[in-house]
């Protein structure tokens, strides 16, 4: 059994055949992309509002409280109640703010979150846009966010918020270093920079575990440095509550503060479907070589849920990490990148390099 | 060699004391029993408040419309923060004595901090904390309250 | 302007910056006027007056009696060791004897109010580093001390326990039975912090080595409490100088040598352990007998100034009366720990980054309206 019941190639191109049937090309694309783009952005709106909703609950459970309960069963319907207010709220204009760059700035840090759900497989033909260098163009884009959250920083005519760009600036230029060298690890192992290729690569073994101690390694730098790139958790360094009220965002009001929210947490769900991806196979069910009846139920779990299942983990395990941990502080986060997570990322890199040549992966 | 060692303990010392951190509040995200959350106005057939509760100052009338209070004033010499007033009267007596009687206790619950001053220092017992916390009122001057009952006398027997 | 850079015309300045007296670490409305250079804090300023209320003067038209009340208001997480100051005070001027029973309560009760203290404290410091978690972890195990508060006094907070001569009532039947389940559940739950926050390297770095006061500086500024054991400072009133039933409880002074933020966090952390010791040495043993010692209705100290110093939660409290006869002070002073304590806030934390002079303040767990009456 070959993923059949659960392919969606057959069906997104025989949508596409129809469409070039009846239309001129232009036309055909125009109307795919405009569809995708909707569906794109409606995905982006509903798991960006309940991943909020379940930070509030998971935090909520880890420090012995309720959460949210009151809008809706379950207090399921908060998050949507609190959209609804900051739709309505007042959007403060700043004395002596730079006027054009304190209102580009949001949309900057949400576009880089949402150009990189492109090129995110889902599942089989769930994946808008499959490019043969897909994590390449992945990392490219969600650094992007740096600039807007810069660009806040600077252009809000407060203090705080500049300290707060500033720390982000330094902290995202040298953890990106850690989260690509850690990626390309695993390019070593797949050989393709393709998310399609490296997907179905897996389907004997998630690289996690075929590329086992190096990869291991890869993994657990990938997540570390992955919620560092988020500003979240015990490197929000940007935002700092306890140190600068809010960090980069705290002159934003209304819809515009709400930009910058829903953009972490999509953040946080991009860096954990590029963990999932990477490192955990996608959406490919979990596969022991050789078992083939164990092989065959696992087949039968949809791969978007075993995808959306992954990246739920990853997730809480980054909300985890969140709720337990105090903050670095600036320098220390700066020698933790450069004095360990770096050397060891290189280490590690000439290890699976080996690991390959040697042929001593599953 | 010896110092690449030290890194790696020191690497592995840290990864084993976060993830000891991370053991408890792990416990307590599964164990959604070790929640203490009240629901609070849902519980409200529930809640029992202590009977010492400090709630505010109520003066107890018994089923005969009676309370105990003198006016004497000394609740009112004893309120640091000026939250009692007492508007007294005389009136005759049956024996024919000019006596002084209560018409108001006023009590501001606005000023009140409970510190049970006048609750101890009331020679005859008239007043007492009552347990009702729920005060917010849309107005300030709802929380001027008269704590005698209209149309309420003086406890038989009290002095 | 590129050019008066590259040719070094272009002055570096420093960035001063105000940190209050609205801000979320603060705990209250300091206003601290920082100059930075870069992250680095250059000068701290400490500005009162934020939440001045008078209380002193305000004391000095009421009787001794309601000034009690006031006390609460300025500590208000030792309330119950600040009213028993100003008790202690009236009772060494009128030369009372209050009762055994009322000394033991009184210890107990304020052991109860440090744990209370140490407690939020934790949670607060836990949320100036970063971690969120560890705020609801010490407010849930905060809320059993609240509660037998409750039973017995009817407040939570602003206590108002201790009366001149005595206590405001008798200790409520199951007191003792709740006290002591307490301490067999705070025993179990205080390892829990160490788990979350003591042992985390993260926070070990944040702390160790971080905004150092030495013993001498301490002594200079008048650091006391916590924060001066911390730095090897033995200043604990309730050794030196025991007062009500301290003398009837064996435990030891906690101190550390270090001077770090980390001395402090841990000083007070082994101030739970401790203060945990000294309740259940004495809650089996409370003597029978009055709740109060026999009392004028209306108090007047003899003429003279009277001063009396106990270990309140942050550092040594004193209370300095001087009256002139009649039932109201002639003048009140209170001489509060934080005060003291804020005055060395610039010599550790310069030099520091902005995120350790959160951890520094932390750690010297200020209360405002302790130092701005």
């Amino acid at each position: 059994m070959e993923f059949n019941i659960y392919d969606l190639t057959s069906f997104t191109s025989s949508f596409d055949q129809l469409l070039m049937e009846n239309l001129s090309p232009f036309w055909a694309v125009a109307i795919e992309m405009i569809l995708i783009g909707v569906a794109i952005l409606a995905f982006y709106a509903v798991v960006g509002l309940y991943l909020v909703y379940a930070e509030r609950k998971v935090c909520a459970f880890m420090q012995c409280r309720v959460g949210p309960n009151r809008v809706g069963p379950y207090g399921f319907f908060q998050t949507i109640a609190d959209l609804i207010k900051l739709l309505m709220k007042e959007l403060i204009p700043i004395k002596n703010a730079d006027k054009l760059l304190f209102n580009i700035a949001p949309y900057i840090v949400i576009i880089a979150s949402f150009m990189a759900i492109a090129a995110i497989p889902f599942a089989k033909g769930l994946h808008a846009i499959d490019f043969n260098i897909g994590i390449f163009y992945i990392m490219a884009v969600s650094s992007l966010g740096v600039i807007g959250i810069l660009i806040a920083g600077w252009s809000s005519n407060n203090k705080y918020s500049l300290i707060g760009a500033m720390r982000s600036g330094a902290q995202i230029v040298s953890y990106e270093l850690s989260v690509g060298l850690s990626l390309i690890t695993i390019v070593i192992l797949s050989g393709s920079l393709q998310l399609s290729t490296i997907v179905e690569g897996q389907r004997d073994g998630w690289f996690l575990f075929t590329g086992h101690i190096p990869a291991l390694i890869a993994f657990l730098v990938f997540l570390v440095a992955a919620t560092a790139e988020t500003n979240r958790g015990p490197f929000d360094l940007a935002e700092a509550e306890s140190e600068l009220t809010a960090g980069f965002h705290t002159e934003y009001s209304g819809i515009k503060f709400a930009f910058f929210f829903l953009a972490e947490y999509m953040n946080m769900f991009i860096v954990a479907s590029i963990a999932v991806t990477m490192f955990l196979g996608g959406w490919m069910p979990f596969h022991v070589g050789g078992w083939e009846a164990f092989n065959n139920i696992m087949d039968y779990i949809p791969p978007f849920f075993w995808y959306a299942g992954k990246t739920a983990f990853i997730i809480w395990v980054m909300m985890w990490f969140k709720w337990t941990f105090p903050r670095l502080r600036i320098d220390q986060l700066l020698t933790l990148e450069w004095k360990y997570l770096l050397p060891i990322n290189l280490v590690n890199i000439i290890i699976m390099a080996f690991v390959v040549l040697m042929g001593w992966h599953f | 060699m010896r110092s690449i060692i030290n890194y790696l303990k020191e690497i592995f010392g840290a990864v084993a004391a976060l993830f000891k951190g991370m053991r408890v509040t792990g416990y307590y995200f599964f164990h959604p029993k070790e929640i203490v959350t009240q629901q609070y106005p849902e519980n409200r057939a529930t809640l029992t408040m202590f009977d010492r509760f400090k709630g505010e100052v109520i003066m107890p009338h018994n089923e005969n419309n009676e309370h105990k209070c003198t006016a004497c004033g000394i609740c009112e010499m004893n309120c640091p923060n000026g939250s009692i007033e007492i508007i007294s009267e005389m009136k005759v007596n049956e024996e024919g004595k000019k006596k002084k009687v209560l018409s108001k206790h006023i009590y501001h619950l606005g000023m009140c901090t409970f510190c049970n001053l006048c609750v101890k220092t009331c020679p005859s017992n008239a007043l007492a904390m009552g347990q009702d916390f729920e005060h917010a009122v849309f107005d300030r001057s709802k929380l001027n309250k008269v704590l005698n009952k209209p149309g309420s006398v003086l406890m038989k027997g009290t002095e | 302007m590129v050019e008066e850079i590259t040719k070094g015309k272009l002055e570096e300045q420093e960035f001063s910056i105000n940190m209050g007296p609205q801000h979320p670490s603060t705990h209250g409305v300091l206003r601290m006027m920082l100059k930075l250079k870069g992250e680095t804090v250059k000068e701290v300023k400490p500005q009162l007056g934020y939440i001045h209320r008078g209380i002193e003067k305000m004391c000095e038209k009421l009787t001794y009696q309601q000034i009690i009340h006031l006390t609460d208001r300025l500590d208000y997480m030792s309330a119950n060791i600040l009213n028993e100051a100003v008790c202690l005070t009236v009772e060494d001027a009128l030369q009372v004897e209050v009762p055994e029973r009322v000394q033991y309560i009184r210890t107990i009760m304020g052991e109860l109010n440090r744990i209370a203290s140490h407690q939020l404290w934790w949670c607060a410091f836990g949320m100036d580093l970063g971690a969120l978690t560890t705020f609801f972890y010490g407010l849930r195990d905060r809320e059993k001390i609240l509660d037998i508060f409750e039973e017995t006094i009817g407040a939570r907070l602003l206590l108002s326990y201790n009366v001149p001569g005595g206590l405001m009532n008798d200790i409520h039947p199951n007191f003792q039975k709740k006290v002591k389940e307490f301490i067999t559940y705070f025993r179990k739950k205080l390892p829990e912090y160490d788990a979350l926050l003591t042992g985390n390297p993260i926070m070990q770095q944040r702390t160790k080595g971080i905004g150092m006061l030495t013993k001498e500086q301490a002594i200079a500024y008048g650091v006391s409490g916590p924060s001066g054991r911390g730095s090897g400072f033995s200043c604990d009133v309730r050794i030196h100088q025991p007062y009500s039933a301290y003398s009837k409880a064996d435990f030891k002074e906690i101190l550390y040598h270090e001077g770090d933020t980390f001395a402090r966090y841990k000083v007070r952390i082994d101030e739970m352990w401790e203060s945990m010791n000294i309740i259940e040495q004495l809650i089996d043993n409370i003597p029978e007998g009055n709740y109060t010692a026999k009392m004028k209705p209306v108090i007047k100290l003899p003429v003279g100034e009277y001063y009396t110093r106990v270990e309140a939660v942050r550092g040594e409290f004193g209370v300095y009366i001087v009256s002139d006869g009649n039932k109201t002070p002639y003048r009140v002073k209170f001489r509060s720990p934080n005060f003291s304590n804020l005055s060395a806030l610039d010599l550790m934390a310069r030099e520091q980054k902005i995120a350790d002079l959160i951890a520094i303040g932390g750690s010297m767990d200020y209360v405002i309206p302790d130092m701005d009456r």
